[in-house]
């Protein structure tokens, strides 16, 4: 049975542009969303020919009375619950707007279904029964809509002919509701009595509310302004990927604020590395010329090789969001099992995926009563404020600052169980777990400067099995060693005899062994020493997460020699061992090695000595910073 | 504890470093970004679905049907990923369609250099013989896709379904999880919102994506016009009649029109209260078959 089917809304019917408008009914369960809908769209003459007939029919053939809600309720589950369970969309006109009307289910049970369905709402209308009154989910919906970001609301109080079309009972639920809405942000746009079921006050003012001169719910809806792009704000462009499918290195987003342009100076956040977009790829015209706005889906390329990654976010230079590992925010919270302190979350802000603590829940409480629990745990369907902890920094803005970038949704399980807004952002902070208190190194930075002449780093070599990383790492050593520095080898191999023993060879247990690498490797450049990790390290995202970790102080070079050179070397005897297939998950047959981007150095070990690979990694390693000849004034610098 | 930053002792290789809270310094004037309309923002969507898609999922595979929303997906496709279709088109052929479409899609498999894979479905007789004619005929083609999902390994399929097509559509997610024999528990999908999607499917199962559940019948032929999107003659009047959609030959009909190009038949669906998928034989066999189709997996 095919139900509902509107005549088909036109993008630019004839040449001309009607604005659309996404609107969403929520409400109290029962106090008639599906009826004003039903509605509704036989007011504006938008039910197919005989569809009211036929519907009639089927009532009758159920032995039911004729309800409006039929029209929505297509589902056969739906007609045997009596509810509606999920966001049905349609639309219609009114007499300016195209307009999609999003029905969202009252009943708490579907609280997720409301929230998918309001989330994507220019305006809401938010409906009370008059004979019951304000109640809980009334109230939710309320606070949710705020959370929400749905700024535009009309209040209609529907079923009036149930109390009589009395304009008293009309005032007192006008008041409760335009102050629960105001204090929490949100100025009714109009109130609106109505009796759905008869069409008082849907599309006329009927006799029965003659006292009533505000807007009919047609005359609200046709003063909806549809959601603008933030074009105003500062730009913010959520990476959401690299692509190579040919020469050009592309990097890949929506502006969600701001705009952008060829020739722009950019600054890639969280590592706050800076470039200029070389220019704005297209298809099936490129490359595109003149100012892209917010709202575009486009593609950039840069003016030089940086490492760039899915999660970062592309600002202009001098406007840039803050980057934290440390955030409060107010959120909703969907799941079954309540949220505790101390939750291990993933987060998802813009395109950034992260690990989180929960470190404190600071306010808990049922947008239904309003009442603030002192509970220490968000139960599900109810909101509260939170403090988190990042695994690793993200770039982010206040909600207050922009909305588009300032709200994050929180997953359980791969599902997502929650979701709200960036209250304030602590820049810079380093995630520090509940109850664990970093005890600081007694020796100043100068101190260890003096001594060894080279501030704190980590030299990540990467590269194949036979590439020559163990051997260069040697070398270096050595070479750090004897000029007065601290080098600290940290071989992958060794490692896994003791510390990651647990380990195998699968992708998370590589991608751990490599996290634990990192963290060591920061730890001792972060006390002066330069850190030297020899790890085949294959995989692109595990690199990319030890450059997070290790941020400023990681210095990454690809051993970058050719793969025959490297199995014909075969100092370990592995390439043997895999090609007869007694080991697996070997890296170097087959191409599972991921290279390098913006890597600080490539050596190929197949066209040069030794000792000149290693000079090229001291030359690289003064250029960068981390060695230094001369002593120089460190304390005016510190 | 930062040891110190070293921008300030030899040259910086990467880290110029942004002074975040500073003003900005003095730039060239911005011309105003050219206001999107209604089809511009439709794209922008449904690029940005195809992005997070691709980013998420580690086996993608396209659902064409020779349909014109599925060449629009096709097109929105090659704008997301700069004229490459970086995953395989699965053509799941019921071996019943109209031969234009065969030809079309030999043809713009090629002119549009798509990794096409065609995968045929099983016969009649093994499909369950409860459901009323032509809804068993269409669930073929869920058995079909089952079949495929087996043999490719697919952990993601896209899918040119619209909301506006049909009321159980309209309840679908962006993205939308199927257990592990392709089915869609309506009653208990994930909350979806502000465009983070749930993207981890169980072992075994798949996540429908759905790049233009957005959009209307009539966005589809206004987009093909603008963009000039190849379609199938069919959906053209001829003697009085047009497909509005495309199905398989036994049971699809066309309906009364006189619209014999685009802009004739975005005139007659802004005053057409006939829905799209009238002449689709499978919707109105009984009040759920539709449903039923939908929730054993169907598109």
């Amino acid at each position: 049975m095919t139900i509902a089917v509107p005549p088909a809304s036109l993008a630019t019917p004839n040449g001309t542009t009607r604005p659309l408008v996404r609107i969403v009914i929520v409400g109290h369960v029962d106090h008639g969303k599906s009826t004003l809908v039903g509605r509704l769209l036989h007011e504006t003459g938008s039910l197919p020919d005989g569809k009211l007939e036929m519907l009639k029919a089927v009532s009758a053939r159920r032995g039911m009375p004729f309800e409006w809600s039929f029209l929505l309720d297509a589902l056969q589950t739906e007609r045997d619950q009596g509810i509606t369970i999920d966001t049905t969309q349609i639309s219609f006109r009114t007499g300016s707007r195209d307009i999609v009307l999003i029905d969202a289910p009252g009943h708490a049970e579907f609280l997720r279904n409301m929230i998918t369905g309001a989330s994507q709402a220019d305006g809401a209308v938010l409906i009370i029964d008059a004979l019951e009154g304000v109640r809980d989910q009334t109230r939710r919906h309320g606070y949710l809509l705020h959370l929400l970001g749905v700024k535009q609301v009309a209040v209609v109080v529907n079923k009036m002919d149930r109390v009589d079309f009395s304009e008293a009972r009309f005032r007192e639920i006008s008041d409760e509701i335009s102050a629960h809405l105001i204090e929490l942000g949100v100025t009714p746009a109009a109130v609106i009595p109505i009796s759905a079921r008869d069409g008082d006050g849907v599309a006329e003012r009927t006799a029965n509310i003659a006292w009533y001169d505000g807007p009919t719910v047609v005359e609200a809806l046709d003063a909806l302004i549809p959601a603008r792009p933030l074009d105003q704000l500062a730009l913010r462009l959520p990476v959401q990927a690299i692509y190579k499918f040919d020469d050009r290195r592309i990097v890949a987003g929506r502006i969600e604020s701001g705009q952008l342009q060829t020739g722009d100076e950019i600054v890639i956040m969280p590592a706050g590395k800076i470039a200029r977009i070389k220019s704005v790829e297209s298809w099936p015209v490129t490359p595109v010329s003149g100012p892209q706005g917010a709202g575009r889906s486009v593609g950039i390329t840069l003016d030089r090789e940086l490492f760039i990654e899915r999660g970062d976010v592309i600002a202009h230079v001098g406007a840039a969001p803050r980057d934290t590992r440390r955030l409060r925010a107010r959120i909703f919270w969907l799941h079954d099992q309540p949220l505790l302190p101390g939750a291990s979350i993933l987060l998802r802000l813009g395109t950034r995926e992260t690990r989180a603590t929960v470190v404190a829940i600071e306010k808990a409480v049922d947008p239904g009563d309003l009442e603030s629990v002192a509970a220490k745990a968000i139960a599900r369907n109810h909101v509260g404020e939170i403090d988190i902890a990042l695994a690793q920094p993200v770039a982010a803005d206040p909600a207050s600052d922009n909305p588009r970038t300032g709200r994050l949704v929180i997953e359980v399980g791969g599902r997502i169980a929650g979701g709200g807004l960036v209250l304030s952002v602590d820049a810079g902070a380093r995630a520090i777990p509940v109850d664990i208190v970093p005890v600081e190194s007694a020796l100043r930075p100068d101190e260890r400067l003096a001594r060894y002449r080279h501030g704190g780093a980590v030299v990540w070599l990467t590269g194949l099995p036979g590439s020559g990383k163990s051997t260069l790492a040697l070398a270096l050593e050595r070479r750090l060693f004897s000029r007065g520095g601290s080098p600290i080898l940290l071989d992958g191999d060794t490692l896994r005899a003791g510390l990651n023993a647990d380990l195998g060879f699968s992708a998370e247990d590589r991608a751990e062994n490599i996290r634990r690498l990192a963290e060591i490797a920061t730890h001792l450049a972060r006390n002066g020493h330069i850190a030297i990790v020899a790890a085949v390290s294959p995989a692109l995202e595990d690199r990319a997460a030890a450059r997070r970790i290790a941020a400023e102080l990681f210095r990454e070079i690809h051993v970058a020699t050719p793969a025959e050179v490297c199995e014909s070397r075969d100092p370990k005897g592995h390439y043997a061992k895999a090609r007869a297939g007694a080991l697996k998950g070997f890296t170097g047959i087959g191409n599972d090695y991921q290279p390098p981007v913006g890597n600080e150095l490539t050596i190929d070990t197949s066209t040069g000595s030794v000792a000149e690979a290693t000079d090229a990694i001291e030359l690289m390693l003064a250029k960068t910073g981390v060695l230094f000849d001369e002593l120089v004034d460190l304390a005016a610098n510190i | 504890m930062n040891l110190l930053s070293n921008d300030h002792r030899g040259q910086p290789l990467h880290r110029e470093g942004s002074v975040p809270g500073l003003p900005a310094p003095p730039r060239q004037e911005f011309l105003a970004a050219p206001g999107m309309d209604h089809l511009d923002a439709l794209e922008a969507q449904s690029i940005y679905i195809f992005r997070e898609g691709f980013a998420r999922l580690k086996k993608l595979a396209l659902l064409w049907s020779l349909g014109k929303d599925s060449n629009v997906m096709i097109w929105l496709a090659r704008k997301a990923f700069f004229g490459k279709v970086p995953f395989p088109a699965l053509h799941v052929d019921t071996g019943k369609k109209f031969p234009e479409m065969y030809a079309f899609r030999d043809q713009y498999a090629k002119e549009w250099d798509l990794d096409l894979k065609v995968d045929y479905c099983p016969p009649l007789e093994s499909i369950d013989p409860t459901l009323p004619p032509a809804a068993r005929s269409a669930a073929r083609k869920t058995e079909g896709l089952k079949l495929a999902l087996a043999k490719y390994g697919f952990d993601g399929l896209i899918a040119g379904i619209r909301r506006d097509e049909e009321a159980t559509r309209a309840k679908e997610r962006v993205f939308s999880p199927r257990g592990t024999e392709g089915g869609w528990d309506v009653r208990d999908q994930p909350p979806e919102f502000w465009d983070q999607f749930n993207a981890s499917p169980p072992p075994g199962a798949h996540l429908r994506i759905h790049p233009i559940l957005h959009w209307t019948e009539a966005d589809i032929w206004a987009y093909t016009k603008r963009e000039n999107i190849p379609i199938i003659p069919l959906y053209l009047a001829q003697n009085g009649k047009r497909y509005r959609s495309l199905g398989d030959a036994d049971i699809t009909n066309p309906v009364a029109s006189n619209a014999s190009n685009i802009d004739e038949i975005l005139t007659e669906l802004d005053s057409t209260k006939v829905p799209e998928r009238a002449g689709r034989a499978l919707d109105h066999e009984t009040e759920d078959a539709f449903e039923r189709l939908r929730v054993a997996g169907y598109l």
